[in-house]
């Protein structure tokens, strides 16, 4: 007997949805993240105008004074959607997790250098609280932002500062105990040299409008402040102590640099826009950025002493390139 | 010039790599079929690092290909950032 194998190929009548490939220009395959982005955002049918903002509909444009023909533009490199953003998490937080378990199987926080982890939990713990006026940021961003594309990736970011501030916790009570933590709110609440960082914190939630508040947070505070702690403040601790600190703070510091594509792209695309999104941006990232180094100035010096001014200015330069490449005037 | 080909799986991981392979060739034919797309290319076809990357936005290692590679035609040239088939020794 002989069995003969046949393949019969079926094309499908479309291959996306109509208003994607509007999108597109063509009835071409889509990826998952184009389907999930392009065109949800609510356009029409609002029966009433929100009594907390009657001048405007509810999911409004004009909450900023970025103007962009098309909002979809702001697309995120990372090409995160819900599946593909919690499939990445998972995995740096498996990283996370058996970094964790390394540093507490071999008692290496037991043996750390008493002298920098004091220095290490007094900068790190109040930084919880950093990251926590960043959750709350992002939230602010998605919910009166506009267009799927910037709004769902903002909500994203402000997950990923929860789970920053969490993993700051925990990297408190594995290298101390739970008063390091009262500690800490105690030093973010009273403390003078805290106080310029909490004080650009509290001004940065009563930004009215959420594209200011991105230069705030995810441009400006993030940008100075990640390349900070996790590059220069980490370096410092390594020299005194060894890796158990960077091991603890891995998830932040492979976080910022995966970030700052989204933000890099977002930051280009808004700019490329129009001249008039360029001269804001700009206006809006002097402002914020001068601000924001001149906040952590306190703390850089709180732990790495006279070296601080040369690492702030050495993170700025990077930060400045990163805009100027993205299409800045800094 | 004899064509060299390479044929992938047909799914969401490989969909970049594909537009990624049209982009940088442009005398490659696309052949889809079930579950499998072929590219033929005239002479040599290359895959390139930075191409792909772009399209998925994050790092990727030429490696990964491997895992949806079906077959291909042709001497393999490869280095970190291309992968190169051709006929040419």
């Amino acid at each position: 007997m002989q069995i003969d194998l046949r393949t019969v190929s079926i094309q499908p009548l479309r291959q996306t949805y109509n208003h994607i490939a509007d999108y597109l220009g063509a009835d071409k395959a889509a990826s998952r993240y184009v389907e999930a982005t392009m065109g949800v955002q609510g356009t029409t049918n609002f029966h009433y105008r929100p009594t907390w903002d009657p001048e405007r509909e509810m999911f409004d444009e004009r909450r900023t004074a970025i103007k962009m023909r098309d909002w979809y533009v702001l697309k995120d490199p990372r090409q995160y959607y819900y599946g593909s953003y919690t499939q990445a998490r998972a995995r740096m937080q498996e990283t996370a997790e058996s970094d964790f378990d390394f540093v507490e199987s071999r008692g290496l926080a037991e043996s750390y250098d008493d002298g920098a982890r004091r220095a290490a939990l007094d900068f790190y713990i109040p930084l919880r609280h950093v990251a926590w006026g960043g959750n709350l940021n992002g939230g602010y961003q998605s919910a009166y932002g506009y267009g799927t594309a910037i709004t769902q990736a903002s909500l994203y970011a402000s997950m990923d500062q929860l789970g920053i501030a969490q993993y700051l916790t925990r990297l408190g009570l594995l290298m101390g105990n739970e008063a390091e933590l009262e500690a800490g709110k105690h030093a973010w609440l009273n403390a003078p040299a805290w106080q310029p960082l909490r004080k650009y914190v509290e001004d940065s939630f009563v930004i009215k409008d959420w594209f200011e508040n991105f230069v705030a947070q995810n441009m400006a505070l993030d940008g100075l402040l990640f390349g900070l702690a996790y590059r220069e403040v980490d370096r410092k601790l390594n020299e005194r102590a060894g890796p158990t600190i960077s091991m603890l703070t891995r998830f932040p510091a492979e976080w910022f640099p995966e970030t700052s594509k989204w933000v890099d792209a977002v930051v280009k695309a808004t700019a490329a826009e129009s001249a008039e999104n360029k001269a804001q941006l700009q206006e809006w990232y002097a402002h914020w950025a001068d601000r924001a180094q001149e906040a952590l100035m306190p703390v850089a010096q709180l732990a790495l002493g006279e070296e601080a001014g040369e690492a702030l200015s050495r993170v700025r330069a990077q930060l400045d390139a990163r805009m100027a490449k993205a299409g800045l005037a800094v | 010039m004899p064509n060299v080909f390479i044929a992938l799986q047909r799914n969401e991981e490989t969909r970049p790599i594909i537009d990624a392979i049209l982009m940088d060739n442009p005398g490659a034919q696309l052949d889809e079929q079930p579950a499998m797309v072929k590219i033929n290319v005239p002479g040599r076809l290359v895959v390139r690092k930075s191409t792909i990357e772009q399209e998925i936005g994050r790092d990727f290692d030429l490696q990964e290909l491997h895992v949806n590679l079906i077959t291909l035609t042709g001497n393999i040239d490869e280095s970190d950032d291309e992968f190169v088939l051709s006929w040419i020794h």
